[in-house]
């Protein structure tokens, strides 16, 4: 079935890939992780591809096939940089796609995350966004030694600790984004005057005390960083139940979902929309037969020694059949797709070259970058600032 | 061989140093400001770029401070777009030690360091009080005769995070699978009276090992803190005299840590104003003075130190015949420089004599007072007495804070430099990759 309405397509990029042998293909790069040239090249790889958006993902602890720790395995990418900082540092060298990195909000400050972003977001003139997440992990609560998170595997994911845990968590995420947002509209756009005739540099009044205070945080404000270009730069967080659905609907502004069929695909849109635009997670293993596709499975699933399982669908197949399967999910409610490329950059060539022409050839997807903004490339709105408009 | 010098460029804040109403000042915001300055800084091989920080806009007399620029980015992320716009400058930002934890700031400089090749570098300051708490989870909770005391622990921590990844770990051999070569790296276990914390550092080693540090601070807390932790040290010192008196003192404290005397720089910050000649120099240093001080700046400056609302006073007239209010400075919040007034009475006193003596309204007092020229004159004098400091041991070199954005150091780089370089005293090409290559620090093992 075809559609003719452009759906949003952003690429989840992660060390040398979604799959824990990613770093074994031929076409990878494992030596090379850590520098700056090889982030620079995949996010110039995903621009070619004229898409909206990157994520890169984080976590304050290190890599692990175990939800509640290391795991002392060697044969797994194991380490990663900040994905605020590779965000930034890829920010000059790439000139239209939207740039999102991931940050953890359980054991940081918004202060600092609300001027990081707003920051990204002037060095990328407007393509700046955010995944927010959530860490319930122990492990990560001793790296700061601040509070302590009791040791969880994911066995006892339906306990009633756990349970309690995970509303209180976001709930202070909740608490955290609208500490950064209000940040973001401390000051209003125009606040700076420069006044030689007054000396005034900026007109005080259009400066914002927040003054948050809320169950976790207390934050008097205003940012030391005026309002980032897009006001707002874009929210997103990832969600797989009713707890962090119902933050994704309050806080974000993209929210992406898990679906594994077309009824869930429909159901959890019902669910997380209308506020936010809801795309869908996918890893994907892309050939140019579907016969290959699996064969790339089957071979890192032997050398990672047991097959790849995620929280997301796991899709193997052509692009042309990628295309297929997201434009059948999109008539289901979905906005548009966050794809995890098993490895890179295999996948993620894929992606800018297979599926992408393929998309163009069905109308669905744009042929030029029509907005030099994140928010203008997602059709959302410039924000009015909230205390522009007298609001809290 | 005459002594080496060493150059960096302050983006220059929201101090009154920088001339926002001057048609040629740019914004202090658009990240192109900062591009051109880094490049220009890089073009000129200077050895670092520097970014001061501050963690809540200043206020005075309850309300936000409007007459300077207000505002500024973040330091770790324009530190890392700059990496994309230059190849050999050092990245250098100031991080608080109070309001911020030792992994996260450990990661961050980690993948700093990682994602310009290894050229960052740390100003650790102590910022500590109730005001700038008030943004943060903890709040004001740090008394200020325990700032040091966590800012060493914290840099400690830092260090052994960053030492927890020994730097031969990754092997990431494709053929047999192996990506580390065994398991536990990143491991560490710190404990002390402010942290404690153990886990897996999940950052490899970066190229510097560890970013430079600098310190800031000019108590003699802080100068002990430098003497034991720091590779530079960035100082408000620098007029001959006590520029050799604060380079002896913290030279002299550095055996006490099994230091040697070059591994610790000593880098002033200072400004300058050029001109053809000394004199038209000087008639364009008086020019940018005044705009630096305007009257109204003026008495927002007495405020500093007289505690006490001035806005009544005429800044063209005499100095306040009130005495400053001594105890907790209530009116002015928010500026590092309150503290440099030690005993507000006293230097109350002296001010009133030298206005009597020199017949100076507070305007023109403060201007001779808040001195922001270190070296005004033709390039050939300003080169001149530059070599001259380093020469005589009033610093190893200076960090250099123009007033203008973004073009402000364009023409110290085009006429200083090359006389410099002439002299046999500044670099014409970089020799080295990293910061510390640079500053000729060793690289830690
Ligand atoms: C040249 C110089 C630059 C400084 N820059 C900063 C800065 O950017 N941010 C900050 O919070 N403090 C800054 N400080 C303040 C010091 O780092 C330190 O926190 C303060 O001076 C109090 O410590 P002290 O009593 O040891 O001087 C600076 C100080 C000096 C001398």
């Amino acid at each position: 079935m075809t559609t003719t309405s452009p759906l949003h397509l952003a690429v989840a990029l992660d060390g040398a890939g979604w799959h824990p042998a990613a770093w074994r293909e031929p076409d990878a790069r494992p030596e090379a992780l850590f520098t700056a040239g090889y982030w620079a090249g995949l996010v110039q790889e995903a621009e070619r591809g004229l898409l909206d958006f990157v994520t890169i993902e984080d976590a304050l602890g290190l890599q692990s096939s175990r939800f509640d720790g290391p795991d002392e395995r060697t044969d797994q990418v194991r380490g990663r940089l900040d994905a605020v900082l590779i965000a930034a540092r890829v920010a000059p060298t790439t000139h239209h796609i939207g740039l999102v990195p991931t940050a953890t909000v359980t054991h940081t400050e918004p202060f600092h995350v609300s001027k990081a972003i707003a920051t990204l977001d002037y060095a990328s003139k407007g393509r700046a966004g955010w995944r927010v997440q959530v860490s319930g992990r122990s492990h990560e609560a001793r790296h700061f030694g601040r509070r302590e998170i009791p040791r969880f595997s994911l066995d006892d994911l339906g306990s009633p600790a756990m349970v309690e845990l995970i509303a209180n968590l976001f709930d202070e995420a909740t608490e955290y984004v609208e500490v950064v947002r209000r940040l973001w509209d401390s000051w209003e756009d125009d606040a700076e005057v420069r006044d030689a005739a007054t000396g005034r540099f900026i007109d005080r009044d259009k400066l914002h005390y927040i003054d948050f205070a809320g169950k976790w945080l207390t934050v008097r404000g205003p940012s030391i960083v005026p309002r980032p270009p897009q006001g707002q730069p874009v929210v997103t967080a990832l969600a797989h139940s009713a707890v962090p659905y119902r933050f994704a609907a309050r806080s974000s502004d993209v929210a992406f979902v898990t679906p594994f069929d077309t009824g869930q695909a429909a159901d959890i849109a019902g669910e997380v929309g209308p506020g936010p635009l809801v795309f869908g997670d996918v890893v994907v293993f892309l050939g140019d037969t579907a016969k290959e596709a699996v064969t790339r499975k089957d071979r890192l699933d032997a050398l990672a020694g047991t097959p790849y399982t995620s929280d997301a669908y796991v899709f193997t197949g052509t692009p042309g059949q990628l295309a297929d399967l997201l434009q059948q999910w999109q008539v289901a409610g979905l906005a548009g797709f966050r794809l995890r490329p098993a490895t890179l950059p295999h996948d993620l060539t894929a992606i800018t070259r297979g599926l992408v022409p393929e998309l163009q050839r069905r109308g669905a997807f744009r042929h030029g970058y029509e907005a030099s903004t994140l928010r203008g490339l997602l059709g959302l709105p410039r924000p009015a600032n909230r205390y522009a408009l007298g609001g809290a | 061989m005459p002594k080496q010098i060493h150059l960096a460029a302050h983006f220059p804040g929201v101090n009154n140093t920088t001339v926002w109403s001057d048609p040629e000042s740019g914004s202090q915001i658009e990240f192109d400001s900062f591009v051109r300055l880094a490049q220009t800084a890089e073009r000129a091989k200077f050895d670092f770029f520097f970014l001061a920080e501050g963690l809540r806009l200043r206020e005075q007399n309850g309300l936000i401070y409007d007459l300077d620029v207000v505002g500024r980015p973040d330091t770790f992320t324009v530190l890392a777009a700059l990496a994309a716009v230059t190849e050999r400058l050092g990245l250098t930002g100031t991080i608080n030690s109070t309001f911020n934890e030792p992994y996260e700031v450990a990661r961050q400089f980690a993948s700093l360091d990682h994602l310009s090749a290894g050229r960052a570098g740390w100003n650790v300051v102590t910022s500590w009080d109730a005001f700038t708490g008030e943004n943060f989870r903890r709040g004001g909770f740090l008394r200020q005769e325990d700032r040091y005391e966590r800012a060493e622990r914290f840099l400690r921590t830092a260090w052994e995070l960053f030492d927890s990844w020994q730097g031969d770990e990754i092997v990431a051999d494709q053929a047999s699978g192996a990506f580390l070569r065994r398991p536990g790296a990143g491991a560490f276990a710190h404990r002390d009276s402010h942290f404690d914390i153990a886990g897996q550092f999940n950052v490899p080693r970066s190229p510097q090992g560890r970013p430079v540090i600098l310190q800031a601070g000019d108590s003699d807390a802080g100068r002990e803190f430098a003497a034991a932790t720091a590779d530079a040290i960035f100082s408000r010192h620098s007029t001959l005299q006590a520029g050799q008196d604060f380079y002896a003192d913290v030279k002299g404290r550095l055996a006490r840590y099994g230091r040697a005397p070059d591994q610790l720089l000593v880098l002033p910050a200072a400004t300058f104003v050029l001109g053809d000649t000394d004199a038209a120099a000087q008639e364009r240093a008086d020019v940018v003075r005044h705009q630096q001080v305007s009257g109204r700046t003026a008495l927002r400056f007495l405020e500093q130190v007289w505690n006490r609302d001035l806005s009544g006073y005429d800044p063209e007239g005499p100095l306040p015949d009130v005495d400053p209010l001594v105890g907790e400075n209530t009116v002015v919040r928010g500026r590092a420089s309150v503290r440099m007034f030690g005993d507000p009475l006293q230097t109350a006193r002296q001010w009133r004599e030298l206005a009597e003596t020199k017949k100076l309204s507070i305007r023109d007092l403060v201007i001779q007072v808040s001195g922001r020229q270190t070296f005004i004159g033709s390039p050939a004098t300003v080169a001149a007495a530059i070599d001259e400091l380093v020469q005589r041991d009033a610093s190893d070199g200076f960090i250099l804070v123009p007033h203008l954005v973004p073009g402000g150091l364009d023409e110290f780089a085009d006429t200083v430099v090359p006389l410099l370089q002439e002299r046999g005293v500044f670099r014409t090409e970089y020799d080295g990759v990293t910061l510390r290559d640079h500053l000729g620090l060793a690289h830690p093992v």
